[in-house]
């Protein structure tokens, strides 16, 4: 089993698991960034990804087409965020118990349709999937090639979205408002800052994005939608996100470790790691976390205003 | 011309020097929230160059009519006229663009931004490619500070600066927006008196250069020393307008509050008896961890009112939380009566007669679901007469609560309603009443009149002399500098979680306090009477030759 370590494959299999496991995380996880920095606490990523999963599945099954199933995973994503939204921003409710509620019903929901469509229990027949993009001239490098050259295209389009997202973020006067709206939204509505327009925009996005991590589990990495086949994965990505304190870069770099974690529980028998119960690699995300929250690795400050819901006075 | 008629009746008002359109004409405007009529068809100019001070006491509607002007509010009547234009705010959005800019009392700044961020959020300067120009936001920032002489940091995040420059960024906020007319909405309320003068000076320097201020305050000094003119405002009413010049303090004091206000307060001479309270060296730390109580060492007699001035954050919280036992102390004593109770819990501090007025009511000193007679046994429900066995004896808890609304005034339609439905005044009094009832030895107050109005202001005031005349010890906290010269026997200076000078109110001056609230030192020798157990307290003196 030594051996196997001086073997150049093992790591490319390493750096491969990586970030197949983090890409869901990465996309749901900004998702996490931009509504929670404009205020709104979305623990529904994780219903969100699991519905958009089975509908992205679902027009994939129809029309034969996986792009047009992306789509309605992005479509179905923002459709639930919007129900989220109303409920947090017009009704001003308890932002986790409305995202608790979504879901606890996007299990019923997924299940039941499951079963509905497919009169099969478990899992979807499966679907086309997204094809995988190769990367020209990056494919040709050895070893680098191997590892980064081709992949389902939901990875390219994670890292890319975390760099569209920071600079949006950071860099734009969007960006700017959506975290001052986080931060103290009085403050904003008194220069002209729409706040509720901004919670908004940041909620749906997060739908939108967490829809794409859904539809990268059902079309890109499998081509059939499971029960439950999110797994938590809305709720890690909310941990990166706290892991990243809210930043996209942050919010990237807890992914990518977590992903690795993961890989490692994956590979453990190959790279001989058998002396660690795997459950121990399993939880490693989760024992991160805590630390982080408890402030081992520096302070992670959350959005002043996040979680509670605005009201315009009078 | 002639406004807010209602004035008339006062006798002084209405004359106007200036014969230029209005900036501002606000036509009577009325506001009705539910149950309240917040603005009563007030009216109201503002002149081009000219500082209006809009006086009244706390709910008279200053604000909910600043409001209105600046959009957050819709007026349910009324007109407002910019330059002789009818015009319509909808939201800030509508106020900026009319040129109408507003510093408010909470500033409405964000903390881990930077000075140059908060300025320019929304109406943020950006590049040809949508990309926000930072560069161009802090030339401007740096060029708008330096035409108005107010000195910023365009760089630094807003918690790490001071609130002086805090207060000169939220003006700046406005200029930057264009504003020609600036409502500053009790902007002294949070400075130390030098500050409050480095105010004033940019205050006048903003009008010279063309701008309107309208400046929010009850505090009829600043009326005087600062503005042209005054409009006065009582329950939502306007009840005079006028040149400052031809009123006096007093004149005002009367149209604000409505009746003969006396300004200044009688004392006994001081008769003091044993130390009740003493704290020696005295350390804890702040809710960041860091040391909020540095060496803390001072006494309090019966008989005397100890005030501790200082700027907000320098640890007066702390020192209150540790004496009451609601922090721990890291080390130090604390003896009531001679017993050492530091980092007892406050029940124990209760029993040996500690009386704690907080300075948060709405969170520490009342439960606002409870009613006004729970409130009342808060202290003492545990024991008879209200404890009887494991159960409350209801018809005593509420004969108690009578008596006590009777002797303490306050206004409530029984005992039986929420504490959360009196006014703060009367909340004030429900707290003020239940810590005075168990006959305390030691009184702990803690801003005992923050965000009261004059009248209520007063009556805390009494009591509090009354407690000293009958011999009672009390320590006196507050961030109103007035308030500690006016009531204190002897006045500590609170700095950086350490006394830093003592003074008797005869000989100190609101100058050499702020000099020493703000970290400074004394321009004479300060007082260290009873602090031989320290060096504390002469360290604000040790500097001097």
């Amino acid at each position: 089993m030594g051996s196997n370590l001086t073997d150049i494959t093992i790591y490319i299999a390493l750096v491969v698991s990586t970030l197949r496991m983090a890409t869901p995380l990465i996309l749901a996880g900004l998702g996490g960034v931009f509504s929670e920095r404009s205020g709104v606490v979305n623990i529904a990523l994780e219903g969100i990804m699991l519905i958009s999963a089975f509908m992205g599945m679902l027009i994939s099954h129809f029309t034969r087409a996986p792009w047009l199933g992306v789509l309605a995973a992005v479509v179905s994503g923002i459709a639930v965020a919007s129900l989220h939204a109303v409920v947090c921003i017009k009704y001003k409710s308890n932002q986790v118990v409305s995202g608790t509620a979504i879901n606890l019903f996007s299990v019923g929901f997924t299940g039941f349709m499951l079963r509905k469509v497919f009169e099969h229990a478990g899992q979807s027949p499966p679907v086309p999937k997204v094809a995988d993009w190769t990367i020209p001239l990056v494919e040709k490098i050895p070893v680098i090639g191997a590892m980064i050259g081709k992949h389902t295209p939901f990875v390219y389009i994670s890292i890319l979205a975390v760099i569209v997202s920071n600079f949006v973020l950071f860099k734009t006067k969007l960006g700017l408002r959506i975290r001052a709206v986080g931060e103290h939204p009085r403050a904003a509505e008194t220069v002209g800052v729409d706040v509720f327009t901004v919670r908004y925009l940041c909620v749906l996005l997060s739908g939108a994005l967490a829809g794409l991590a859904g539809a990268s589990l059902s079309l890109g990495f499998l081509s059939q939608f499971r029960e439950n086949m999110t797994g938590g994965r809305g709720f890690i990505s909310l941990a990166a996100m706290i892991f990243g304190k809210w930043t996209p870069y942050g919010t990237l770099r807890a992914c990518l470790l977590f992903g690795f974690a993961d890989a490692l529980q994956i590979l453990s028998q190959t790279l001989g790691l058998t002396f660690i119960p795997r459950d121990f690699l399993l939880m490693a995300p989760y024992i991160l976390t805590m630390a982080a929250l408890a402030g081992v690795i520096g302070r992670s400050v959350p959005p002043a205003a996040s979680g509670i819901p605005y009201e315009r006075q009078k | 011309m002639q406004r807010c008629l209602a004035s008339l009746e006062r006798g002084f008002l209405t004359l106007e020097v200036s014969t230029s359109t209005p900036v501002v004409e606000m036509r009577t405007i009325t506001v009705r929230f539910p149950g309240v009529i917040a603005n009563d068809n007030v009216t109201l100019d503002v002149y081009p160059g000219e500082i209006l001070a809009l006086l009244g006491e706390n709910g008279a509607g200053k604000t909910t009519l600043m409001n209105v002007l600046y959009g957050l509010y819709k007026p349910d009547e009324g007109e407002i006229r910019i330059h002789g234009q009818p015009v319509s705010i909808a939201n800030p959005n509508d106020a900026i663009k009319l040129g109408i800019g507003m510093v408010h009392q909470h500033f409405m700044l964000i903390a881990p931004f930077t000075v140059a961020e908060n300025i320019v959020l929304g109406v943020e300067p950006v590049n040809v490619g949508g990309k926000l120009d930072m560069d161009k936001a802090i030339h401007d920032v740096e060029e708008l500070s330096k035409q108005y002489g107010l000195v910023v940091d365009p760089h630094a995040r807003i918690e790490t600066i001071s609130v002086g420059m805090q207060q000169r960024v939220e003006i700046l906020k406005a200029l930057y927006r264009g504003a020609e007319v600036l409502i500053l909405d009790e902007p002294t309320a949070v400075l130390t008196p030098q500050e409050v003068d480095e105010l004033a000076v940019i205050m006048r320097s903003l009008v010279r250069q063309g701008k309107s201020i309208i400046f929010i305050t009850h505090k009829l000094r600043e009326v005087i020393a600062i503005s042209d003119r005054v409009t006065v405002l009582r329950r939502g009413k306007c009840v005079g307008t006028g040149e400052t010049e031809n009123t006096t303090q007093e004149e005002l004091a009367q149209m604000m509050v409505g009746r003969k206000v006396v300004l200044s307060v009688d004392k006994e001479p001081v008769k003091t008896g044993d130390t009740v309270l003493s704290v020696q060296n005295l350390h804890a730390r702040g809710s960041r961890k860091l040391p909020a109580l540095k060496g803390v060492s001072f006494d309090v007699k019966a008989g005397e009112i100890v005030g501790i001035a200082g700027i907000e954050g320098n640890g007066q919280s702390e020192l209150v939380e540790t004496l009451t036992g609601l922090r721990k102390a890291t080390s130090g004593h604390i003896y009531v009566n001679g017993t050492n109770l530091a980092n007892s819990n406050p029940r124990a501090l209760i029993e040996e007669g500690v009386a704690h007025i907080p300075e948060d009511r709405q969170n520490r000193g009342l439960i606002l679901d409870f009613t006004v007679a729970e409130n009342f046994i808060l202290r003492n429900y545990y024991k008879p007469p209200f404890a009887q066995g494991i159960n409350l004896d209801y018809r005593k808890v509420h004969a108690h609560a009578r008596e006590l609304i009777e002797e303490f005034d306050v206004r409530t339609p029984s005992e039986n309603v929420p504490v959360r439905s009196l006014s703060g005044g009367n909340q004030q009094k429900v707290v003020v009443a239940r810590e005075l009832s168990g006959e305390p030895q030691l009184l702990i107050a803690s801003q005992p009149t923050r965000g009261l109005d004059v009248g209520a202001i007063e009556f805390v005031h009494r009591r509090l002399l009354a407690q000293r005349d009958q011999g009672k010890a009390i320590l006196l906290i507050s961030l109103e500098l007035e308030e500690v010269m006016s009531l204190s026997d002897r006045i500590l200076v609170i700095y950086e979680g350490q006394i830093v000078g003592e003074m008797t109110p005869d000989e100190a001056t609101e100058g050499e306090l702020g000099l020493l609230m703000a970290g400074g030192h004394a321009k004479r020798g300060l007082h260290s009477e009873g602090s031989e157990q320290s060096g504390q307290f002469r360290q604000g003196s040790a500097e001097l030759p």
